[in-house]
C-alpha cells in the first residue's frame, strides 16, 4: 500500500511536470525555439503570485486570474522585442539569448526577494484530502493540479486542431515562408504563442509555489523536468507530454522510496534510458 | 568571376607581429587572478570550439570540470597518484566517459542538445553526491600529505599549480589552433558555415563533431583537476556548478566573439575587467553580464572581436583562408567572410 501510495502521488506530481512541459513544447513546436529561461519564468510567476497575494490577501488559486494575464502580456512583449529579433536559420542566437535571460531573471529575483525560501499559503485546502482506501488518500491540491493539467492540455489540443488560431500556428510551424505567402503575420503569431506559453507558466508557477517552498535558484531544475517530460512523451504530442510527465513523476516517487538520494537520479535515469532506447519518445506524433 | 587571378591568404601580416609580441598578460603579478584568468580562457576556448565551430551548444560542460576535479581526488586519495600527474589522467578518463555520453546526447538536435547535456551534468552531480568515500554531498578536502606532495612550501605549490594551469591552457589553445588549421579544421569550419553543404562536400559531419566533443570534454576535465588542486577542496555543488563553469564561459565567448579563437581571449580580458570593477554589486554583476551577452547576441552576434576583425581584417590566430583577387577586372569586394 505504501508503494501504491507513492506511485499515486507520483502520477499527480506528473501533472505539474506536464504543465512545466506544455509551454516549452508549444514554443518549440511553433517556432523551434528552446526557451532556456522557461524554468526561471515559472519561478518569476510564482513570485508575482506571492506579491499579489501578500498585497491583496486574495486566495492563491484566484491569483491565477491576475498573474496569467500579466505573464501573457510579458510573454508577448518578450517575443516581440527580444526573441523575434533572434529568429533565423542559426539556432545559436535564440538559445544564448534565452540563456542570458535565465541568468538575468534568476539574479533579479535574488536581488528583489533575497534567497530566502518562500511558500504560497493556499489555506485549509492544502491539507484536505480524500480517502480512497486504508493508507491511500489523495490531497485536494494535487488533485486540482492534475485536473488543471488535463484541462489545459485538452484546451491546447482543441486550440491547435479546432480553431483558426491553431490552424495559423500549425501553418507557421509547418512552413514559415508558405504561411507568410498565405497572409499570416508570423511574428505576431509567435508573440501570441509566447503569450499562451507564459499564461500556462503562470498556472504552473502558482501550483509550484503552493505545493512546496521555492527560491530564486530552482528555475533550471523545473526547466529540466519539463524538458524530460517532453522528450519521454515524444516531441509534438501534447497528450504524450502529459504521459511523459506522469512517467517522470512516478520514477521520482519510486526512486525516493528506495533511497531519498535517488529521487532526482531515478527521473534522470528513466529519461536517459528513453533517449537511448527510443529517442523519438514513447508516444511520438503520428499524424502528418 | 571568370579568369581571375587570385591567391589564398592565411594570415594578415600585422597579426604575425601581434603573435610574436607574445602573451603580454603574463606580467600580471596577482598570480591567483592570473591563474583564474587562464582557467576561464581555457574553458572558453573549448566551449568556443564546440559551439562556434561544430554548433554544439553545450550547457553541460560543468560535467567534465567536475569529473576532472573528482578524478584528482579519487586518483590521489585511492591510488596515490601524485596530484600533478592526475591532470593528464583526468583528461583521459573524461575522454573515455565522453564517448558513450556523446552517443546519448547527440541524439538530441540543436537546442535540445543543450538541455540534454545539462541533464547529463545533473546526473554526474547526483552521482558524486552519492559517492560517500569522497565525502558525499558535503565534499572532501585534499589530505595534508597529498598537499605537501605537490610542493614543499605554499609558494612553491602555488607556482607549480599556476604554471601547470598556464601550460594546460596554452596547450589547449595551441591544440585548437593546430586542429583548426588541419584537414579537420577545414571540415569543422565548413560545418560551421553550412552543415548540409559540408556533408555534400564529403565531410563526415558526425565523426568531426564527436571528435571535437571528446577533445573539448577532455580539456575541460584537465582544467577541472587544476581548479580543484588550487582550491584543495571539492564538493558536488562546487564541482558541477552551472554558473561558474558554464554560464560565465558562455558569456565570455559570446561577448568576445563566437567562432573565432581570438574571441575568448578578448572575452576573458573583459570578463575580468568587469569583475574587478563590479564585484561589489553582488547579483547585479551577473545581471549586467547577462544583459551584455544578450545585447551582443542581438546587435553584434559576432562579438567584439568579430566587429574588430570585420572592420580591420585582423587575424591573430590565422585559421581561415581568404580569397584575394589580384589584377583583372576586380569585383566590388573580395569575400572575407570565412575568417
Amino acid at each position: 500500500m505504501v508503494w501504491l501510495n507513492a506511485i499515486l502521488q507520483g502520477v499527480l506530481v506528473g501533472g505539474l511536470y506536464a504543465l512545466f512541459a506544455a509551454g516549452l513544447s508549444l514554443i518549440f513546436g511553433v517556432m523551434r525555439l528552446v526557451n532556456i529561461a522557461h524554468g526561471d519564468l515559472i519561478v518569476l510567476a510564482a513570485y508575482v503570485a506571492l506579491t499579489c497575494v501578500t498585497l491583496t490577501g486574495m486566495n492563491p488559486l484566484l491569483a491565477i486570474l491576475v498573474v496569467a494575464p500579466l505573464m501573457a502580456l510579458f510573454g508577448y512583449a518578450l517575443q516581440k522585442f527580444i526573441f523575434n529579433r533572434t529568429l533565423g536559420d542559426d539556432i545559436l542566437p535564440p538559445l544564448l539569448v534565452s540563456f542570458g535571460l535565465s541568468v538575468i531573471i534568476q539574479n533579479a529575483l535574488l536581488q528583489v526577494y533575497t534567497a530566502d525560501s518562500r511558500k504560497l499559503n493556499a489555506g485549509p485546502i492544502e491539507v484536505a484530502s480524500v480517502k480512497l482506501a486504508d493508507g491511500l488518500s489523495v490531497g485536494w491540491m494535487p488533485l486540482i493540479m492534475f485536473v488543471s493539467a488535463i484541462v489545459i492540455i485538452g484546451a491546447l489540443q482543441f486550440m491547435f486542431y479546432s480553431t483558426p488560431l491553431g490552424r495559423a500556428l500549425r501553418a507557421t510551424s509547418d512552413d514559415q515562408e508558405m504561411a507568410r505567402l498565405m497572409g499570416y503575420n508570423n511574428r505576431h503569431l509567435y508573440s501570441i504563442a509566447m503569450a499562451i506559453s507564459l499564461a500556462i507558466v503562470a498556472v504552473a508557477g502558482i501550483f509550484l509555489a503552493s505545493r512546496a517552498n521555492f527560491d530564486p535558484s530552482i528555475g533550471p531544475q523545473r526547466l529540466i523536468f519539463g524538458f524530460e517530460a517532453v522528450i519521454i512523451g515524444g516531441l509534438g504530442n501534447l497528450w504524450g507530454t502529459l504521459l511523459g510527465g506522469i512517467i517522470l513523476g512516478v520514477a521520482q516517487a519510486v526512486g525516493a522510496m528506495i533511497d531519498p538520494g535517488w529521487q532526482l537520479l531515478a527521473g534522470h535515469i528513466v529519461f536517459l534510458i528513453v533517449l537511448a532506447v527510443k529517442p523519438e519518445g514513447l508516444f511520438p506524433r503520428v499524424d502528418g | 568571376m571568370s579568369a581571375q587571378s587570385f591567391r589564398i591568404e592565411r594570415a594578415t601580416p600585422e597579426s604575425r607581429i601581434a603573435l610574436a609580441a607574445g602573451p603580454w598578460w603574463m606580467d600580471r603579478n596577482d598570480m591567483r587572478l592570473a591563474g583564474e584568468f587562464f582557467v576561464y580562457l581555457g574553458l572558453a576556448t573549448l566551449w568556443n570550439l564546440l559551439a562556434g565551430y561544430a554548433g554544439l551548444v553545450s550547457v553541460g560542460q560543468q560535467a567534465y570540470v567536475g569529473i576532472g576535479g573528482y578524478c584528482l581526488f579519487a586518483l590521489a586519495i585511492f591510488l596515490g597518484v601524485p596530484p600533478v600527474l592526475t591532470v593528464p589522467l583526468a583528461g583521459i578518463v573524461a575522454a573515455i566517459i565522453a564517448v558513450p555520453v556523446s552517443w546519448l546526447v547527440f541524439r538530441l538536435k540543436g537546442a535540445y542538445f543543450a538541455i540534454g547535456t545539462w541533464v547529463v551534468a545533473e546526473v554526474f552531480l547526483l552521482l558524486a553526491s552519492q559517492w560517500s568515500s569522497l565525502g558525499g554531498g558535503s565534499g572532501i578536502s585534499l589530505p595534508i600529505s597529498l598537499i605537501r606532495s605537490i610542493g614543499s612550501s605554499r609558494a612553491m605549490r602555488e607556482y607549480i599549480i599556476y604554471y601547470e594551469t598556464v601550460g594546460v591552457t596554452v596547450a589547449i589553445i595551441v591544440a585548437v589552433y593546430i586542429l583548426l588549421r588541419s584537414r579537420w579544421g577545414l571540415a569543422l569550419q565548413a560545418i560551421r558555415d553550412g552543415e548540409m553543404a559540408a556533408e555534400t562536400c564529403g565531410v563526415s559531419v558526425a565523426n568531426a563533431k564527436r571528435l571535437l566533443y571528446v577533445v573539448a570534454c577532455a580539456g575541460a576535465a584537465m582544467i577541472g583537476a587544476l581548479i580543484f588542486m588550487s582550491k584543495l577542496r571539492i564538493s558536488p555543488t562546487a564541482a558541477f556548478s552551472v554558473n561558474d563553469w558554464t554560464a560565465f564561459v558562455i558569456f565570455i565567448t559570446v561577448i568576445g566573439g563566437i567562432g573565432r579563437i581570438e574571441g575568448p581571449v578578448i572575452g576573458t580580458i573583459l570578463f575580468f575587467l568587469l569583475r574587478e570593477t563590479l564585484s561589489d554589486l553582488g547579483a547585479w554583476y551577473l545581471i549586467v553580464l547577462g544583459a551584455a551577452a544578450v545585447g551582443v547576441m542581438l546587435f553584434a552576434p559576432k562579438g567584439i572581436w568579430g566587429l574588430l576583425a570585420d572592420r580591420f581584417g585582423w587575424q591573430l590566430f590565422p585559421v581561415g583562408r581568404r580569397l584575394v583577387l589580384t589584377g583583372g577586372n576586380t569585383p566590388s569586394a573580395p569575400s572575407s567572410s570565412n575568417t
